[in-house]
């Protein structure tokens, strides 16, 4: 079948092509479109039967006609050349080289799609990663292999946030950077320039390999964009050792292409139009990061995504939550109020939080410190919900320390700025300082023998007590 | 054989021409790879077939291949300690043989073929045997012995019977029927679509302790009882449904993680070997059976990952054991359906949902209960089952939520606002319910306290008057509550955070028995009740919430179960004391 040339185009709808007369076209099977002006577009087969193939086409299908088209089968799935070469290197959205540098060649082809990881293989991520943020590494710790979305809104500054992890991330201990991979995906030129810019400066530009399917290239090729950067992943991670840190953004643009594609298969849609198999689809892409037993590498991923109208139950942010482990949520409120980064810890979460701290990992009383902030901040941002019925004066004594420990807990922990690069210690540090305003008996989340060693209150009854007997 | 050959492919659904004669749910090897899939839909000789498999690279033309079996299992000795995909191959063979990543078209027998185990007949040579019968046990590991059951078909005399090591394969007695021989082997097969036959159901009278006070105290659920554990991402319930396997006083334990996460998974594949069983402290590993089937795997298994748990878990409940089935998530075992049920072109119900899949649930919850087994003997066994839902956007409304509370009859829900608090466990006590307290409550009296039931009652007042205060609150203010109802948002909240609140973390708060429950519980509403009298006696609500013995409330959950009594004797003593000077001093 492969390489001979079909020209019994029938029907071009949306980013379809029918291609009629095609007795054996594999299942996935990629596909060359040649144009009658000479023009060549990639596409792949969707739906095979005894005399049809329907293929998705990669790209425009402006030019296309069901005349002088000619499509040829290449008896394989899409697949992409790796190597160690690709580091520092420029790729669109299909792979191809756009920095004027050439064409990877290697014998290394891997299978975009690839096959899951058996759950036996796994390895339990559980090494924490500094990245020199406070809310992240105290509140909502990320660790190697972990997938911990950023969900944002239009106009919060995620790129900043996610620029600035990928600048500061190193595993405690080590010296050992990340090497990152980098998927844009319909993104503005601006904001991929920003990016280019940001590892330039910070000087990791060679241990990046960068991805682009800008906002005006063709919207179908950002389905094989983040695959594209995961298998480069993979096989930087198992076969070559790296730690790698792949970013993809904007995951709602994916959502978007294959939203489109569904429509134009005439499938039945599910919630909001998108494909009923949209959780299948993004766990393909989202389980793709991890630790494999043995094998030395690692795959993190931070994939962002800005939720609709700010809406976290849409859709795209509520099937994403349910497979990756957990969120980092940007608040629009603490933007306003000049937060940088503007993270809400509250709704924020890391599944794998507990895997990645405690003793010997990060400090003894990293959980308790946790549950006590978290606890903290929630009364005290009821507390302020309180104040704005009832005013300041009928608060309790304890609301009233509360909502002095969230607004500083907002104004000096969750606020750090773009260039400052605070290690464990001092983000646990800072966290005890805020509590200093609470008794003993107000730390109810905090084992006792923590709060003799660590809280910086004087009040000691629990000690006391073990004395008095 | 009729050569049979694929005409389509779309997705996880191929169509095969030729088929004659195939039956609905007939497995069929699809392909030179020979992947696995199962009849779904028949017209004239084309068949529609879901794939267990990925089908990249399947091109029209290539064979397909009849077995004429439906999707079955086999039912022996290996089971436990056992990790299997969706449809029983086991994961650790799985790797050894094709890798880190799953490899497609494997054919791995679900038990080990070479391993010899010890057959020790109970029944003599010549004695009459009937269906789900116990002839012989087979110690499977060093906690739970094996019991080799006659099949549900076959009745007469034991012709052969004899002592020895056998292999899975191999038949261990031989029964003459009134027609014929048959061979009784150490392993069956079940077909996994079709319940196993019980006796009789037995009403859900004991509770399933789990040692998670919420549930046991508040909301539990029986022996052989269904519940539905509703929850937003983000509100811990795998780390219940964990909980639950760990410390669920049952004797086997079936975990399907349905759809979920390869992390998630491998914290359970990694943490299950090396948890203990409290009571035997023998490894967990011992009792219990994983089905893993990630998000990430193909969608077609997925669906068939639920039956595959509950056939091996009504297998042991036939033994006459008390089985617990987790599944996580049924959410995603339902949109398995949705996504099938849209490539065969369905007309979809609600949410593009099958118009079956309230249907389907009740069929599967249906498959717990507490029964008496099909055999003279007139055994007892349990299947609970306790089914993790995962609505979109935390929306109760949603169809597999609805119609998973029509079957269950207990309800745990999980709150996100809980859980941004760091309330662990999240399940929310004002919405949650169970219908089995009633049925129960004997049970209650005879094993835990009289004043057991009465306990429950009063300590879910005070929460309830709590949310009716706390509106109040929100309105006017706390200043501008009178004492004695502050004195009640204080006992609450010591409920809340001194009771509720459990950390699945902390070696001794992570199970609590049923007797330190009663204990816990007793002494906090005594402390409620005699601050609600001193308050009565003119005394500021917020001297009772400062006096020493109360801070001392929140100290139980951390000690051991053996030094329980002696703090809660010293909280009652101090609690007397300090209530006594506190009037003494308001009096002078």
């Amino acid at each position: 079948m492969s390489g001979i040339s079909y020209k019994t185009l029938s029907k071009i709808a949306g980013p379809l092509i029918f291609v009629e007369g095609v007795d054996n076209a594999a299942y996935g099977e990629m596909v060359e479109i040649k144009l009658i002006n000479g023009d060549r577009r990639q596409g792949q087969v969707l739906d095979t039967r005894q005399g049809l193939a329907v293929v998705q086409v990669f790209g425009s299908t402006l030019g296309l006609n069901t005349e002088g088209t000619a499509t040829k089968f290449l008896g394989e799935s899409a697949t992409v050349s790796v190597s160690d070469e690709m580091l520092g290197r420029v790729f669109d959205g299909l792979g191809n080289p756009i920095d004027n540098g050439p064409k990877i060649v290697s014998k290394h082809k891997y299978d975009l799609v690839g096959s899951g990881i058996n759950p036996y293989s796994r390895e339990e991520p559980s090494e924490f990663i500094q990245t020199g943020m406070s809310n992240i590494d105290a509140m909502n710790t990320l660790v190697r292999g972990q997938k911990l979305p950023i969900f944002s809104g239009s106009g919060l500054p995620h790129n900043l946030l996610a620029s600035q992890i990928a600048r500061q991330a190193k595993v405690l201990g080590g010296t050992e950077s990340f090497s990152v991979v980098f998927a844009a995906i319909g993104i503005t030129s601006e904001e991929a320039n920003f990016f280019i810019k940001q590892f330039e400066e910070s000087g990791a530009l060679d241990r990046t390999v960068l991805f682009l399917n800008l906002s005006s290239d063709p919207s179908m090729e950002r389905i094989l964009t983040p695959r594209l950067a995961l298998t480069t992943a993979e096989f930087l991670a198992y076969e070559r050792g790296m730690h790698v840190l792949v970013i993809l953004t904007d995951m709602t643009n994916y959502a978007e292409a294959l939203r489109e594609i569904s429509a134009a298969r005439e499938e039945v849609p599910g919630r909001r139009g998108y494909p009923g198999y949209m959780y299948t689809d993004l766990a393909s892409i989202y389980e793709r990061a991890g630790r494999i037993k043995g094998r030395n590498g690692s795959v993190t991923q931070i994939p962002i995504l800005t939720m609709p109208a700010d809406d976290i139950t849409h859709p795209i942010p509520d099937l994403t939550g349910y497979i990756t482990e957990g969120q980092i949520v940007m608040s629009r409120d603490l933007h306003r109020a000049n937060i940088q980064p503007p993270v809400d810890v509250l709704t924020s979460l890391s599944r794998l939080m507990n895997q990645g701290i405690g003793k010997g990992r990060t400090r003894e009383d990293h959980r308790s410190l946790a549950d006590q902030l978290y606890s903290t901040y929630a009364q005290g941002k009821d507390a302020r919900a309180l104040t704005a019925i009832v005013g300041e004066e009928a608060l309790s004594d304890l609301d009233r320390k509360f909502l002095k420990i969230a607004n500083e807990f907002e104004k000096k922990f969750v606020n750090q700025g773009l260039d400052e690069n605070r290690d464990i210690e001092k983000t646990l540090d800072i966290g005890w300082d805020l509590l200093s305003g609470l008794s003993e008996a107000e730390l109810t989340r905090v084992k006792p023998e923590f709060i003799a060693k660590y809280a910086k209150t004087d009040t000691q009854w629990w000690k006391k007590r073990h004395d008095a007997r | 054989m009729v050569e049979a050959i694929i005409s389509r492919i779309s997705g996880p659904v191929v169509v095969a021409k030729g088929l004659g004669g195939a039956q609905m749910f007939d497995v069929v090897r699809i392909g030179e790879l020979g992947l696995v899939g199962e009849i779904i839909r028949l017209e004239g000789n084309s068949a529609m077939v879901q794939v267990y498999e990925d089908t990249t690279g399947l091109k029209p033309g290539e064979k397909v291949i009849n077995t004429k079996r439906p999707l079955s299992l086999q039912l022996g000795p290996g089971l436990l300690k056992s990790i299997y995909d969706g449809i029983q191959r086991p994961l650790d063979i799985l790797r050894e043989q094709g890798g880190d990543f799953i490899t497609r078209g494997s054919v791995v027998p679900a038990l080990d073929e070479k391993k010899k185990w010890d057959f020790v007949p109970i029944k003599k040579k010549g004695e009459n045997v009937s269906p789900g019968e116990i002839i012989g046990e087979v110690q499977e590991t060093p906690i739970i012995k094996h019991k080799i059951m006659i099949p549900h078909n076959v009745n007469g005399e034991l012709t052969e019977i004899t002592e020895g090591e056998y292999t899975v394969n191999e038949n261990v007695a031989a029964v003459k029927t009134n027609s014929a021989i048959t061979d009784i082997g150490l392993s069956s097969w079940w077909t996994v679509r079709i319940p196993r036959p019980v006796a009789r159901k037995l009403p859900p009278e004991e509770p399933l302790i789990t040692g998670q006070r919420i549930l046991d105290t508040f909301f539990p659920i029986a022996k052989g009882g269904t519940a539905a554990i509703p929850g937003p991402f983000g509100s811990g319930k795998t780390v219940i449904q964990q909980q639950l396997a760990k410390w669920a006083d049952s004797e086997i334990i079936v975990y399907v993680g349905c759809g979920e996460r390869g992390n998630e998974m491998c914290e359970v594949l990694s943490t299950f070997p090396k948890l203990e069983d409290p009571k035997s402290k023998r490894p967990l590993m011992e009792r219990t059976i994983l089905v893993a089937n990630t998000s990430n795997m193909p969608v077609a298994a997925r669906e068939a990952s639920i039956y595959t748990g509950i056939t091996m878990g009504e297998y042991y409940r036939d033994m006459g054991y008390g089985v617990a089935m987790m599944a996580d998530s049924t959410s995603r075992w339902a949109e398995a359906l949705r996504e099938i049920s849209g490539r065969l072109e369905e007309m979809p119900g609600e949410e593009g949902y099958p118009a079956y899949l309230g249907r389907r649930l009740a069929e599967f919850y249906e498959r717990g209960g507490k029964v008496i087994t099909i055999s003279p003997d007139k055994r007892e066994g349990s299947l609970s089952i306790v089914g993790a839902v995962s609505p979109p956007g935390g929306d109760f409304s949603e169809p597999v939520s609805q119609n998973t509370l029509r079957v269950t009859r207990v309800f745990w829900a999980l709150d996100a606002s809980l859980a941004s608090r760091r309330h662990f466990p999240s399940i929310n006590w004002l919405t949650s319910y169970s219908l089995y307290v009633d049925g129960m409550s004997d049970w209650y009296k005879d094993n835990v306290s009289k004043e057991w039931i009465e306990q429950r009652k009063e300590a879910l007042e005070i929460l309830q008057k709590e949310a009716e205060l706390q509106e109040i609150v929100q309105l006017v203010g706390y200043d501008a509550l009178p004492e004695p109802e502050k004195g009640i948002l204080d006992i609450a909240r010591s409920i809340r955070e001194d009771y509720l609140q459990q950390s699945a973390y902390d070696e001794v708060d992570t199970y609590t028995s049923i007797k330190k429950q009663n204990t816990m519980l007793s002494v906090i509403l005594e402390f409620g009740r005699m601050g609600a009298d001193a308050i009565k006696k003119g005394i500021p609500s917020s001297k009772v919430s400062e006096i020493a013995a109360r801070r001392m409330l929140s100290k139980i959950k951390w000690t051991k179960e053996d030094q329980v009594e002696q703090l809660v004797k010293e909280i009652k003593a101090n609690m007397k004391l300090q209530f006594d000077s506190l009037l003494k001093e308001a009096s002078d």
